[in-house]
């Protein structure tokens, strides 16, 4: 089961969820993986302390051309979607960080002039949160998360390569596997791309009117264009309205859980202290949960 | 000699337009007769790389001389791969701006004279040449 922990608000509690949702599930029978495509801003290992174990360089197929082969017929520059190639005779311009790597020019080329080489834009990290402590290192076993992390390079513009690069760490996971992906804010590019695959959207709100704005932007993107199942929860209940629930409601989409706002979550967040530790009685609640949406998702 | 200015509208008397990748159109004009015609930008509703898709339409069109504005970074680097002159006026009509240009009024910029807008989020061109140049037109 896949799970994409997102919503339209930044800073509603995606990596609270997750986090909570990974350790909860952690322990139980099932591999739990955690990847953290929050690529801009990773920050679920503060709140489960992973082992690294490797780290790989990801980013972006860019054009080079091969000065012999270029014949100067601007093919190119004419089916570059993004702007990113300029050619005048056979000077050919290439702005790479315009690129996106979709590799037009380089198929398309009629001399094959062109090549791709890997422009790094970011990396993966790969690594185990809990579990067994062996000689060299976190080894998994019981309680272990797999934990996979994505980070964008300062100053790099495009997230879902990276992205993708990071959901294909967990392709290996065996069947019956509970694959957590913590999705950055907003309903853009980087989101679709982690609730590309999701057997569920667990959409994150507060209940202001900010944060319904952008949880309606969300479920149009989660359920309404991409067919998620959506589910949300309200973070920091008893805040704003009731405006959220009554969103829901007539929407007809279930509000799983509610959690409130409480000082004590606050401290706890800003200690790096999971909401499954920071409150009694949340490990249950993230089980329960995760049991519903099995049932609903068949998996 | 054949020129190109950056402007809102087409015509010798539409508003000059000081943003060249975002310009709407171009205005190719023959200074010797005043034969021209309007080109619509395709730069101006690119989602990035204006200026550089409109230095792009520019070099197909054959001109020998840009006038424009702001001319960014990116936009430049293109230009410059076929040393192509680019000519800054300052405001008025396409006419004007022409008129200015023949009688050697307007300065001739040696480096990009408007701001990286960057394409997507704020990424800047480096433009790094990796073909061999023929020699363009001058």
């Amino acid at each position: 089961m896949i799970i994409t922990v997102a919503s339209g608000k930044g800073g509603t509690g995606k990596t609270t969820v997750a986090t909570a949702l990974a350790l909860a599930a952690a322990a139980r029978a099932r591999p739990v993986y955690l990847l953290d495509c929050d690529v801009e801003e990773p920050n679920a290992h503060l709140f489960v302390n992973p082992a690294i174990e490797s780290e790989r360089a990801v980013g972006i197929l860019t054009p080079v051309v091969d000065a012999e082969k270029c014949d100067g017929c601007r093919h190119c520059a004419e089916v570059c979607s993004f702007n990113a190639i300029a050619a005048y005779g056979r000077t050919v311009l290439v702005f790479n960080e315009l690129c996106h790597g979709c590799g037009n020019c380089s198929n398309l080329c009629p001399t094959g002039a062109i090549r791709e080489e890997l422009r790094p834009t970011g990396s993966v990290e790969r690594g185990w949160a809990g579990g067994v402590k062996a000689a060299d290192g976190w080894a998994g076993g019981t309680g272990a998360i797999h934990f996979i992390r994505g980070t964008l390079n300062v100053g790099e513009a495009m997230a879902v390569p990276v992205i993708r690069e990071v959901k294909k760490e967990a392709r290996d996971a065996p069947r019956g596997a509970l694959v957590i992906i913590d999705a950055p804010p907003g309903t853009s590019c980087p989101t679709v791309e982690c609730l590309k695959g999701a057997d569920y959207a667990l959409l994150v709100t507060e209940p202001t009117p900010f944060g319904l704005h952008d949880l309606k932007l969300a479920v149009e993107v989660a359920r309404d264009q991409l067919g998620r199942r959506v589910g949300v929860i309200i973070n920091r209940d008893g805040l704003g309205d009731g405006r959220t629930e009554d969103y829901c409601r007539g929407e007809g989409i279930p509000v799983l859980m509610k959690i409130p706002h409480d000082r004590r979550i606050a401290v706890a967040y800003s200690d790096g202290i999971p909401l499954t530790e920071a409150l009694d009685g949340y490990t249950e609640k993230f089980r329960a949960l995760l049991e519903r949406l099995a049932t609903e998702v068949g998996r | 000699m054949i020129i190109a200015v950056s402007a809102l509208d087409g015509g010798l008397e539409a508003p000059f337009h000081r943003s060249f990748g975002r310009s709407p159109v171009f205005v190719v004009i023959d200074t010797e007769t005043m034969n021209h015609r309007s080109l619509a930008n395709p730069g101006a509703a690119a989602g990035g790389g204006a200026g550089i898709r409109a230095a792009q339409t520019i070099l197909d069109e054959k001109v020998e001389a840009l006038i424009s504005g702001d001319v960014g970074p990116n936009a430049y680097a293109v230009l410059q791969a076929a040393h192509l002159p680019v000519y800054i006026f300052s405001g008025g009509t396409v006419r004007q701006a022409v008129e200015a240009f023949r009688s050697g009024r307007l300065s001739r910029a040696d480096q990009a004279t408007g701001p990286a807008r960057g394409g997507i989020g704020g990424g800047m061109g480096t433009g790094v040449g990796r073909g061999r140049g023929r020699r363009g037109r001058s």
